[in-house]
């Protein structure tokens, strides 16, 4: 084989085409000095089809079969078929961004519903259409603070159970910005109000809190953070999920004025940590709202039609002084999100998020009746989907030995690990107690 | 030419569009949960449609949708080229559905592919090293921001706080620089649409800490003088700065690599034939040299001694840009799609690109000012208005070419056919280009009429934003 095997053309017309262009060869179409002409290889050889998916398939064959009990900001829920079905339908799969709304009606709608699954789980006013995951929303959060505030400010408030990660992003985002990130203590896997009041003062321009919190606690104290970001012109960021948003306390009821967090809980299998960022604030912040936004409108028969709006924010057109750089986002993960928010319905995206609370109370029940476990750590907490166990032995060396087991935990200091139990693997809880049994014992 | 008819479910001028969930069925649950009252909230209202309503409900929308698999996509600088399917299987295959905390150990495939991965982008670049953490291009563009900050610092060269950016470079490289902090150093191009050199010397200075460059540029025009460039940049203590929106014209031909670039991204979406899904996943790879290469984003991939791999943070490494790994479905079907073409495929992707977009230029009645291009061109539409123009292609059944940018050229239509185009289809999208070029204004203006929707009234939906079905109501 030679050439692409997706650029098909005879050589009868590859010739009428060098013709009509008025060259020879291809080549001299490349306006290329010769100093900088690239002479050599890649050293990269031409495979079938069937040889190319062997290659990939071969390759990731050398990835351990483990049941994974991960969750810390990445989690597994089943995904109905329907959601690949549709989704890897071309029209929508091989599309552009919006740009011409005329002809992309139906991905616009898509998004417009996803737009609206948010706005009402937040029960905030607007939603975009996607921020790459949740860390970069995160960022983006806090720098929409920065610009929304009245009073100058530079810090940014997190709590400690935030994962490095995340603070990571949020701090290359925000360095920029002239923006400092502290974080603030937590106790018993919730805010410590005290601890956040002392921090608080008036060059604050954002708290941000999460629920349930990374190490899966539901967090209880949201109208103190809430109270503590109002009474000092801060705005609060909440981060949560849409399963999760289903049934706990409702954003704008706990004083939310930004909540992000990862809607690929929804519609996407365990990807390797691929987000969707959800990214939903108050009406008054409308225009300083970073990413797309799907509005309906008008057509010139009177006739409802979605469109791309408020672009003015966009890099496209703001350049420099748009409020975000983001281009490309993440609109066909929000498409497998809505598709799967909508076959769940208001009862099963319900029925789903109350079993993410019984799940973990059950699971951790069993482990502590392991000798040499404790679990839940934070047991006068209650849990979504995932708790803290502490191990007599090294988490560490428990880990890995749960490792040879067929399990992966999360070990996260010397004697804790973290467990994550969903729909998607509880039907081995049993045998991951008796593995934790056997290892542990 | 009838590619496509975006039909209605019913005659023009009657509301037949589909309608939302929300009018099919809403319904309203009271939570009833285990926590304690005070931790939940009271209800949840959403559509809650049975299965196969929600099945042509979708298959409906789709069916409003234009894809590169309905028709031309001649969108300029977006690369819509076909997305062979089989890509979609190799991401879908069950050993790569790993979460991103599981141990190297029990990763091994996961981490030859990525480490792979950045063999072949490094190869193709001419870069030393190369990250796949960015989750987009313009993600891209911010890490290898981060990336000249940290290396300017390092040098104890911190006081470099201007990126200069070329007026006819994509907004995202403007956007990606001012978020990183820097202040903004546009310079105009010159007649010939290429970056002015006495304009880049005036702009040049001790407080260059960049250059970014698209090449060729957004006009399909190679900058013969990149080497001169790249010494200038270099001379004032700067880097240089590839997009790699428009390698889709080189592949084989030249890499930004041995053109002087330090520092580029890869937008896989075009290049590497990943779908661009309504407007994402993507993913962005940064390559860079060797002397940077400690500052590339944690963790990295490399290949340990034993032939096992691992991840390792580099030893003055940025930090993170993704709260993960980034977009890691779209990291394997571009390297699937690679791993297919090889060296001859990808070469050969490159020469049918520019190949179309001569042909196809050559074909139009519109005038093209500048070359000679590459794997795209920018028309202008003279008299008419470009984006009348591009309503009215809708028309014609095919997808519109981007138009009014770059603003160097007048009413600009920035197309790129892509390799993917025979030249059946390229006659058939010149002569939508031609027919829409006789006629008159009226016409265009009242444009487009066989297309699921009007035209679109822009003004309302910003005069008032209405974002959810709650706005609706």
């Amino acid at each position: 084989m030679s050439g692409s095997p997706y650029a098909s053309h005879s050589e009868g017309d590859t010739e009428a085409m060098l013709e009509a262009v008025g060259v020879d060869r291809v080549e001299e179409l490349f306006d290329v000095p010769e100093s900088v002409r690239f002479e050599g290889e890649f050293g990269i050889d031409a495979k079938s089809e069937q040889a190319a998916l062997r290659e990939t398939k071969r390759r990731l064959a050398a990835n351990d079969d483990l049941t994974e009990f991960l969750g810390r900001g990445h989690y597994e829920h089943y995904v109905p078929s329907l959601v690949d079905s549709v989704s890897q339908r071309s029209e929508f799969i091989t599309s552009y961004t919006q740009y011409q709304p005329e002809v992309t009606q139906g991905f616009l709608q898509v998004l417009f519903e996803y737009q609206s699954l948010l706005v009402e789980l937040t029960g905030l006013g607007v939603a975009n259409c996607s921020m790459y995951d949740e860390a970069t929303a995160l960022a983006e959060a806090a720098l929409l603070a920065k610009r929304v505030r009245a009073a100058d400010g530079d810090r940014v408030l997190v709590p400690e159970y935030v994962r490095d990660s995340h603070v990571s992003v949020l701090e290359n985002y925000t360095g920029g910005s002239e923006v400092t990130v502290e974080r603030y203590a937590t106790e018993a896997g919730n805010v410590d109000v005290d601890a956040l009041e002392a921090a608080m003062a008036e060059d604050v321009v954002m708290v941000y809190a999460e629920n349930p919190t990374t190490l899966g606690t539901v967090e209880e104290q949201l109208h103190a953070v809430g109270d503590l970001a109002d009474s000092h012109d801060a705005l609060f960021c909440l981060g949560s999920d849409p399963v999760a948003m289903s049934i706990l306390q409702r954003p704008a009821d706990v004083g939310a004025d930004v909540v992000v967090g990862d809607a690929s809980v929804l519609g996407m299998p365990t990807s390797y940590g691929t987000g969707l960022g959800v990214f939903a604030t108050r009406e008054e912040f409308l225009r300083q709202v970073p990413g797309r936004l799907v509005g309906a409108s008008e057509d010139d028969s009177g006739t409802r039609a979605f469109t791309l709006t408020l672009q003015t924010r966009e890099q496209h057109i703001r350049k420099e002084r748009a409020t975000s750089n983001i281009c490309t986002n993440q609109a066909w993960v929000a498409l497998r999100a809505a598709i799967h928010a909508a076959w769940l319905g208001a009862d099963g995206l319900v029925d789903l998020a109350e079993r993410m609370v019984e799940l973990p109370r059950d699971l951790a029940a069993s482990l502590d009746d392991v000798r040499g476990v404790t679990a839940p750590i934070h047991d006068d907490r209650h849990h979504v989907r995932e708790f803290q166990a502490r191990t007599d032995q090294p988490a560490p060396a428990v880990a890995d030995d749960l490792e040879a087991e067929g399990f992966a935990v999360h070990a996260v200091d010397d004697h804790t690990l973290q467990v994550c139990v969903t729909d998607a693997n509880e039907h081995a809880a049993d045998e991951f107690v008796a593995a934790v049994r056997e290892v542990s014992e | 030419m009838e590619h496509y008819d975006q039909a209605r479910y019913g005659p023009a001028g009657e509301d037949t569009n589909e309608p939302l969930l929300s009018e099919k069925d809403q319904t309203t649950v009271e939570v009833d949960s285990s926590l304690p009252d005070d931790l939940t909230r009271d209800e949840v209202e959403l559509p809650s449609p049975e299965e196969p309503e929600l099945a042509r409900h979708y298959v409906r929308l789709s069916q409003q949708n234009y894809g590169v698999d309905s028709g031309p996509y001649p969108l300029g600088s977006c690369t819509m080229k076909y997305n062979p399917r089989f890509t979609e299987e190799a991401a879908a295959l069950p050993d790569a559905a790993v979460h991103p905390d599981r141990s190297e150990d029990s990763l091994q495939g996961t981490l030859e592919l990525l480490g792979d991965l950045q063999d072949y982008l490094g190869r193709i670049g001419g870069m030393d090293a190369v990250t796949l953490q960015p989750p987009a291009g313009a993600a891209g563009e911010f890490t290898g921001i981060l990336v000249a900050e940290a290396y300017h610092e390092a040098n104890d060269e911190g006081h470099r706080d201007e990126v200069i950016v070329p007026d006819a470079a994509h907004g995202t490289n403007f956007a990606s620089a001012a978020l990183g902090g820097y202040d903004v150093v546009e310079i105009p191009s010159g007649d010939d649409g290429r970056v002015d050199l006495e304009a880049l010397e005036a702009a040049l200075g001790e407080n260059t800490a960049a250059l970014m460059l698209t090449n060729p540029n957004t006009l399909g025009l190679f900058e013969r003088d990149i080497e001169t460039i790249a010494e200038m940049v270099h001379d004032a203590g700067g880097l240089l700065y590839y997009d790699g929106a428009n390698l889709n014209a080189l592949l084989g031909r030249a890499r930004p690599g041995d053109m002087g670039f330090d520092i580029m991204h890869f937008n896989v979406h075009k290049t590497f034939a990943t779908p661009h899904g309504g407007g994402g996943p993507g993913a962005g790879p940064v390559g860079v040299t060797d002397e940077l290469a400690d500052f590339l984003p944690d963790p990295h991939v490399r290949e340990g001694d034993a032939g096992d791999y691992e991840l390792y943070t580099p030893e003055h490494s940025v930090g993170k840009v993704h709260g993960f790994q980034g977009n890691w479905p779209v990291l394997v079907k571009a390297f699937a799609y690679i791993d297919r073409l090889g060296d001859d495929g990808l070469a050969d992707a490159s020469a049918k690109a520019v190949l179309n977009a001569n042909y196809l230029a050559e074909q139009l009645d519109y005038e093209i000012p500048l070359g000679p291009f590459h794997h795209e061109f920018v028309a202008s539409a003279g008299d008419q208005d470009a984006a009348d123009v591009a309503k009215r292609m809708l028309d014609y059944g095919v997808h519109p070419p981007t138009t009014k940018w770059p603003e160097l050229v007048d009413e600009a239509l920035m197309t790129e056919p892509t390799e993917v185009e025979t030249k059946d289809n390229l006659d058939d999208l010149a002569d939508a280009f031609n027919a829409v070029a006789a006629e008159d204004d009226e016409t265009l203006e009242s444009a487009p009429n066989r297309t699921t929707a009007r035209r679109i009234d822009q003004t309302t939906a910003a005069r008032n934003p209405r974002l959810s079905w709650h706005d609706l109501e």
